[in-house]
């Protein structure tokens, strides 16, 4: 029987009061939301709280917001409610691609996008998503607020740039014009981590030329979106021929390791093919909606 | 720790610790073994259980954090001395062979049936793939599913038995093979 070491548990009402049961119980109190990371950890002694500090009474932050020229995500909004939100599947299809293959549909009712993002897992799709959309993350603290691009947001794996004593509280996502997204995954059952899985964000220009994009890799070496793939595609119409150059340099440029989940020869190939197909997906829906 | 919450319409207060996770609370403390407990890593499905009528696997739940939620166990499917359409048609399709899967499987099915009462195979397949049938079963749970979602309650088509008349067993003929099985020797 798997069960965590003893810690004192306490509900948070709000966000503030989060804050101050974070600096009261300091540095051995962690923030609990849907707990599907935490609680495994937890049970294998990876993690030994002596405070669990449950935010999950904080309905405050379970929203989907569209605000001007942003659409705004909480942090305590569960991935059931992200994959079946008609209005983020019409701006940004790559969070359904992405959310209908992550865990299964059971840990979804309770898992969150903040949990996953500051889980900070080398394999998680959600990281991926935030970094081809260009989000931001806000975080709250006893200082305030600070708002953080997702480069400085991720610190490593299991690693983000949120305090001990702070809260990631939303996540920012620009939204543009004539762009969509696409995501893919290759798991070895559902409900399994990704083996490896692409993500790409294009946005084009009035006369169909790409004139912005972003393709990132999970769970295959790479850190944050490639630069040398968006320069490929930058000022060129969509075409076959520059998906496959997009696809060598993801295989180039990612550092995948040898486990059971595949070899790395493997892997890089799957960063090749899945680039171009999540490319190709996302120039097809980029130029649907410019013909909307 | 003091927690609170409503199990199968019944509100229920215990005195337990912070970890106890609330598969171990359902079973241990409130005595309700049907909901089983399984892989202990949220992978198998066993242990679902409806939180506020959505399946949640609860060996990854604290009894903590249910606290003021209400929690719907197989034990609260049947009402009025009737079987829930799912475990009707459990019953009818054969849904079920080592029964290890079972509670967990008709509860995902029931809060799928309270959201799209008319899902298709796809579906089904869909809502029930975080869950592991042992015995490979999974045809006939498809099947089970359909069959409560052709038969729902209220409507009279269904002629469920009283859930007393399944559930007691005393009218339940031994099945030949099992005797077959005890009757047979092992060879070394």
């Amino acid at each position: 029987m798997q069960i965590p070491a003893p810690f004192d548990y306490v509900r948070a009402s709000s966000v503030d009061n989060a804050l101050e049961l974070l600096q009261r119980h300091g540095t051995e109190s962690r923030v609990i939301a849907g707990g599907h990371s935490l609680l495994p950890m937890m049970k294998l002694r990876l993690a030994r709280p002596e405070w669990l500090i449950d935010i999950n009474d904080l309905y405050e932050l379970d929203f989907i917001l569209r605000d001007g020229d942003t659409l705004r995500i909480g942090a305590m909004t569960r991935h059931t409610t992200l994959l079946e939100s008609d209005e983020i599947a019409g701006i940004f299809p790559i969070v359904r691609d992405a959310e209908s293959v992550i865990a299964d549909p059971i840990v979804r009712n309770r898992g969150t996008i903040g949990g996953s993002l500051c889980q900070a897992d080398p394999a998680e799709d959600l990281s991926t998503v935030c970094d081809v959309l260009g989000a931001e993350a806000v975080i709250r603290g006893p200082a305030g607020e600070r708002i953080l691009t997702m480069a400085d947001f991720h610190r490593g794996p299991y690693e983000t740039a949120v305090g001990q004593d702070e809260l990631l509280c939303e996540l920012r996502f620009p939204l543009r014009p004539r762009s969509s997204s696409a995501y893919e995954k290759v798991e070895r059952r559902v409900g399994d981590w990704a083996v490896g899985a692409a993500g790409a964000a294009i946005t084009l220009a009035a006369d169909g030329t790409i004139s912005d994009a972003a393709v990132g890799l999970t769970a295959l070496g790479l850190d944050g979106t490639l630069a040398e793939a968006a320069d490929v595609l930058r000022g060129r119409h969509p075409a076959e021929e520059l998906f496959v150059e997009a696809g060598r340099l993801a295989a180039a440029a990612c550092d995948p390791v040898d486990d059971q989940r595949g070899p790395v020869d493997y892997k890089r190939h799957l960063a090749d093919e899945l680039t171009r197909r999540v490319l190709r997906l996302a120039c097809t829906r980029a130029a649907k909606t410019q013909e909307g | 720790m003091k927690v609170s919450m409503t199990v199968n319409g019944n509100d229920v207060t215990n005195e337990i610790e912070p970890r106890v996770l609330l598969v171990h609370y359902i079973r241990e403390v409130l005595g309700l073994t049907g909901t089983h407990w399984g892989c202990d890593t949220s992978n198998c499905g066993t242990c679902v259980v409806l939180m506020d009528g959505q399946p949640v696997k609860s060996c990854t739940v604290l009894a903590a954090m249910a606290a003021g939620h209400d929690i719907r166990t197989v034990e609260g499917l049947a009402s009025g001395g009737s079987l829930d359409p799912v475990q009707q048609g459990f019953m009818e399709e054969h849904g079920l062979q080592c029964g290890f899967c079972t509670s967990g499987m008709m509860l995902t099915a029931r809060a799928l049936l309270d959201k799209n009462p008319h899902p298709d195979a796809t579906e089904i397949r869909q809502a029930i793939s975080g869950q592991i049938c042992r015995c490979t079963g999974y045809a006939t749970i498809v099947r089970s599913v359909q069959w409560a979602a052709a038969h729902p309650a209220g409507t009279g088509v269904d002629d469920a038995p009283a859930a007393d008349e399944v559930l007691d067993g005393t009218d339940t003929p031994v099945p030949d093979f099992a005797t077959e099985i005890v009757d047979t020797e092992v060879k070394a």
